[in-house]
């Protein structure tokens, strides 16, 4: 029971690293119907920001706390530019073209930024400065470490924010109408355009959290760690129903326990297979998801 | 007599090759409510679209308040006072009541204002107030109609475009919007545009109208004397 409830703590944490970046799949393709495969790319650009300013803030002996903070918001802010560069160089001009054409587009920009970020920043691991948190606490026997507990608690206050953003306030309320309308949004005076590079920006700078978060918690980033937590977002994405923001989440949370707990009671070795079985099921079974259609009323 | 707030000159439209509209021109001036007549497919509603800027007429020019407005996009004109309550209504369905009219006011910063012209709104169509919290798509094709005139007012708009308001709905329901209608012209002076298929109505309520046939202009005069016109009388009113 012991192991039960220390694989519940790391499912938490995974998964709400996967809800992060599940969301930015989810609200760009409510809003353009687009799965931009170039997200996971994003993260891992995150993941890398915050791995030089880590590194570098803490070499100059700032604390703990500060070094995350500052990097997180650097990281997201950058992360947030450079998807909307993204967006209006390979997808706008697109805007009138078949679906296929931007797709292929956002894979493209996938293989140029993993490409990108491996000319500049090499094939190698890169670590991430692991004495800067160390240690946590025992609850009966399980161990949560204090790494986790940050973990936890900025992906908790992210999707906060993004829920009152989305559902609060003016620019939530113009994301969610050119969503359901683009014809009608322009007709009320809503620039859909600037809408659409405001949802890849906000999206991105949550992948970017992610990218850092997962850099803290394995120890180290790589220029290829977009993909395979890209599509296992993805997954959660479609899980949930693709285009819906809670459902977004809540495939982000299944998918990071489903992982850990098959990794824990099945096998470490195929740990990555049971996303993708979730995948294949959920196309095939209800290419809806848990939140699709006519159930809910949290797409975007 | 005064500068038209809209005109159309030679305005050709189209839709991929095929043109919807050919050649309309029309005038309308300050306070009017003018109406534009005709059958299904006659290219009413792509004539309003053509003035809002969702399609770019392939020739001629629009002229709204003095400034030519062809080619420019369709958000930019709520904010100088041009609203088109659009065919079918299109209100934003997961959002609510309350939410479609904040979509109104999308471009307005004056909140104190904002709030005022809410409780008109709610006051115009107290059911809108019950249904507040309720998602835009829950409501039935008359309240719809209500929340779409009512978001289209949260604009403050100077010329409405009213795209087929009565189509589909109870006359009960009618009566009430073409009441509402008349008293956003004759107590706020907004200048309205009505494209309607009942053509009575529209013509009742309206002091000039227009009458489209596939695509062009073939006749315009006083709405009464349109009323009085036996081919129209014929082909419009089901004489």
């Amino acid at each position: 029971m012991d192991f039960f409830f220390q694989q519940l703590v790391n499912g938490i944490t995974l998964g709400g690293v996967y809800a992060l970046v599940a969301l930015g799949y989810t609200m760009v393709y409510g809003i353009i119907q687009l799965i931009n495969f170039a997200h996971g790319e994003i993260f891992a650009a995150g993941g890398y920001m915050g791995v030089i300013l880590i590194s570098w803030l803490f070499a100059q002996g700032y604390p703990p706390f500060l070094c995350l903070g500052v990097a997180l918001l650097l990281a997201m802010g950058y992360c947030a530019l450079l998807a909307m560069a993204l967006e209006k160089l390979a997808y706008k001009p697109l805007r009138q073209s078949s679906r296929l054409s931007v797709l292929l587009s956002a894979l493209g920009m996938s293989i140029f930024l993993q490409n990108g970020l491996m000319l500049t920043q090499g094939v190698y691991d890169r670590a991430y400065p692991g004495e800067m948190v160390q240690g946590g606490f025992e609850v009966g026997t399980v161990m949560i470490s204090y790494m986790q507990i940050i973990i936890v608690a900025v992906t908790v206050l992210l999707l906060v924010a993004l829920n009152l953003l989305v559902f609060k306030t003016r620019i939530g309320k113009a994301m969610r109408a050119t969503a359901q309308d683009k014809t009608m949004s322009g007709l009320v005076g809503i620039n859909s355009g600037r809408i659409i590079s405001i949802t890849f920006a906000i999206g991105a700078a949550l992948a970017a959290a992610a990218g850092i978060m997962v850099g803290l918690y394995y120890g180290s980033v790589r220029y290829d760690m977009g993909f395979v937590p890209g599509i296992k977002a993805f997954s959660a994405a479609v899980l949930g129903g693709i285009g819906n923001i809670t459902g977004a989440m809540l495939g982000g949370l299944i998918i990071g326990m489903i992982e850990v707990f098959a990794a824990g009671y099945i096998s470490s070795e195929y740990k990555d297979v049971f996303a993708f079985i979730i995948l294949i099921a959920v196309l095939y079974f209800m290419p809806t998801g848990i939140m699709g259609e006519n159930v809910d009323d949290t797409r975007v | 007599m005064t500068e038209p707030i809209l005109e159309l000159k030679n305005v050709t439209s189209a839709y991929g090759r095929i043109k919807a509209i050919r050649d309309i021109s029309l005038k309308v001036y300050p306070g009017e409510v003018v109406s534009i007549i005709g059958a299904n497919g006659a290219g009413k509603s792509t004539t309003l679209m053509s003035i809002c800027g969702v399609l770019k007429p392939e020739a001629g020019e629009v002229w709204y308040d003095g400034k030519r407005i062809d080619g420019l996009a369709s958000d930019l004109l709520p904010s100088r006072g041009l609203c088109q309550v659009p065919e079918g209504r299109r209100i934003f369905p997961r959002l609510t009541v309350e939410e479609n009219l904040d979509m109104g006011a999308f471009f307005r910063r004056d909140q104190a204002n904002i709030e005022h012209d809410k409780n008109r709104v709610f006051q115009m169509f107290p059911i809108l107030l019950e249904r507040r919290k309720q998602h835009g798509g829950t409501l039935s094709g008359g309240e719809q109609q209500m929340l779409a005139m009512g978001r289209a007012l949260m604009s403050r708009p100077r010329l409405l475009l009213l795209d087929e308001p009565s189509l589909g709905l109870a006359p009960l329901i009618v009566q009430q919007i073409f009441r509402i209608i008349r008293e956003i012209n004759e107590t706020d002076g907004v200048t309205v545009v009505l494209v309607e298929q009942n053509a009575n109505l529209a013509l009742k309520s309206s002091s000039r109208g227009y009458v489209l046939e596939t695509g062009s202009v073939v006749m315009e005069d006083d709405a009464q004397a349109l009323l009085a016109n036996p081919d129209i009388r014929k082909a419009y009113l089901g004489e």
